[in-house]
């Protein structure tokens, strides 16, 4: 079963919109509350990583009967330096971002956190598309 | 697995409006033949349905007065918010002494318990030996809400039993030293301003049983003390509660009690439930203490109250701040006041037991939902579109319950009934 979603790079008072839609998907299907919650927080990260990296794009979210696999896609400017951004704290985020709460440097170091595979397709210029997985 | 749920319906007064279908933060009610109906998995007992119910047909399974007959000692224990629901002018004292005139034989604060469990708060929180961020325990409505809907977060429930239930073990001890009577014989009666206290003490989740012997709801009390209160004579020296213990009664009063300098207050069952999801994402994680009141204003704006909220909570600002030198420093006693059994999340069904099965009925629930006019009307007797869909997948209501829908076939059967008869006429001719 596939949820789509549009993710806004506009609008911040969304943000969060599709992570919170797909959560009450998977407690509707009966979902355990430890994988909601991983799927939830690693999938908001993602969301918000979309928003103010990526200017927006689209998410599509998968439910197998072994595994939930989450993919985010945008046309941002990519990562150009994946090592760094892995790190906890590093963040590229501007200050205007910063003063609304987000950019700590914890998004990706968290989806790791919280997912069992995680996999990025990044390059300067070509956008970002990331795949979080967690497995049933 | 049996609910015990105070709040009930009173079918005579039901006229089967979409009020408590709209304002029931859990979505368990669904107006089916004309009445409410509770879904009893899901209500929390917050009293939501009471507040907006426009025919009082929401009612409260509270005890009455004639219940002190079956003790030979009764002791009135009033919530701290009781005393907002008079004016300031009249003191707290007096207020206790009211409760002697109608027939109790003693007084115990509910407010001197909340100093006790603020005492025991920081003792627990000092000692290092608890998750953050720590959620507070003390609204019953919260407590049952985490169980069905944050299970997840149970971990971080402050696990010490509300000041209700500490204000009863500490009143009955006293009386039991003073009369020479045993438990059986002592009435301990709470003086609720909500639905959820009183199911706390008829089916509690945190010890096999109350140490409450009733609970009287606030409106009921109120009825009896209000005409004696300005007569009331020779008071007697009953208040000891505190500063601490009365602000209790406000959204923010356990935040102070606990010593912490960061918390987060919250009022209001929906405020709550954003902030449990923020939790749960957690979005939330340097806080140290988070206080969580289902009623705007905390249990001053509770359901069974009279006075506005908001008025209220400034009446109990007043009264506490008038008795801000009295209270005696108290023990902080964790053992003796904790949780005699864990509050376990209970494991929800989802649409079907098998995943598979489960989500081929959630895409015919996508499906259905786009059919239906998404205007969350109500006419339907569900809250929502999304929750009729979802009634439908469970085989609890059928696509003619919505009206629009209903119109629609009743179109087209008019269409046919109208064609079948141009093809008789057609054949006559």
């Amino acid at each position: 079963m596939i949820k789509k979603y549009d993710i806004s790079g506009e609008d911040f008072s969304l943000a969060g919109e599709a992570s919170s839609n797909f959560k009450s998907v998977l407690k509707r299907l009966g979902i355990s509350t430890e994988i909601v919650r991983r799927v939830s927080i690693a999938m908001y990260e993602a969301e918000i990583n979309t928003i103010i990296h990526g200017g927006g794009g689209e998410c599509e979210a998968e439910i197998k009967s072994n595994a939930i696999s989450v993919t985010f896609r945008d046309n941002g400017p990519g990562i150009a330096n994946l090592e760094l951004a892995m790190q906890e704290g590093y963040s590229t985020a501007s200050e205007k971002i910063r003063e609304l709460g987000f950019g700590a440097g914890m998004g990706l170091p968290n989806i790791k956190k919280y997912t069992d595979d995680m996999l990025i397709d990044t390059a300067p210029g070509k956008g970002t598309t990331l795949t979080l997985i967690i497995n049933l | 697995m049996t609910y015990f749920h105070s709040v009930t319906l009173d079918a005579r007064k039901c006229h089967g409006c979409t009020n408590c279908i709209d304002h029931c933060p859990t979505e368990a009610i669904r107006v089916r033949r004309g009445k409410a109906k509770i879904i009893k998995q899901r209500c929390i007992d917050c009293g939501e349905c009471i507040r907006v119910c426009q025919s009082h047909a929401k009612i409260v399974a509270a005890d009455d007065f004639s219940m002190l007959d079956n003790f030979k000692y009764n002791i009135a224990m009033p919530a701290p918010s009781f005393y907002s629901q008079f004016r300031c002018e009249i003191s707290v004292n007096r207020i206790l002494n009211a409760f002697i005139k109608i027939g109790f034989d003693d007084v115990f604060e509910v407010a001197r318990g909340a100093e006790y469990i603020s005492a025991a708060t920081r003792e627990l929180i000092a000692s290092g030996n608890i998750k953050k961020p720590v959620i507070s325990s003390a609204c019953p409505a919260v407590l049952r809400l985490m169980r069905e809907r944050f299970p997840g977060l149970l971990g971080n429930v402050l696990s010490l039993v509300s000041p209700m239930e500490a204000a009863a073990m500490l009143a009955r001890e006293e009386a039991r030293k003073k009369t020479g009577l045993c438990d059986e014989e002592i009435g301990v009666f709470f003086i609720s301003p909500c639905p959820a206290k009183v199911t706390s003490i008829k089916s509690p989740l945190t010890l096999e049983k109350s140490n409450v012997s009733g609970a009287i709801s606030v409106k009921d009390a109120f009825a009896k003390i209000r005409p004696i209160i300005d007569d009331i004579e020779d008071e007697l020296p009953l208040a000891v509660s505190g500063y601490e213990g009365i602000f209790w009664a406000r959204s923010g009063g356990e935040c102070k009690g606990s010593g912490v300098e960061d918390y987060i207050a919250v009022d209001g069952i929906n405020n709550v439930l954003q902030v449990l999801e923020e939790i749960e994402y957690g979005k939330v994680n340097n806080v140290e203490f988070i206080e969580l009141s289902a009623c705007t204003s905390g249990c001053s704006g509770g359901p069974l109250n009279i006075v506005n909220p908001f008025i209220a909570s400034r009446r109990i600002a007043q009264q506490s701040k008038k008795r801000s030198n009295v209270s005696e420093p108290k023990i902080a006693d964790v053992e003796r006041f904790s949780w005699k059994k864990p509050v376990e999340g209970r494991k929800h069904s989802g649409l079907d037991d098998d995943l598979e099965k489960a989500m081929q009925k959630m895409e015919l629930m996508d499906e259905l939902y786009e059919r239906l006019p998404k205007l969350d009307c109500g006419s339907c007797g569900a809250p929502s579109c999304k929750a009729l869909a979802e009634d439908i997948v469970r085989g609890f209501a059928s696509e003619n319950d919505c009206i629009f829908i209903m119109r629609e076939q009743v179109k087209k059967l008019a269409k046919e009934l109208y064609e079948l008869n141009e093809s008789f006429d057609a054949s006559a001719k």
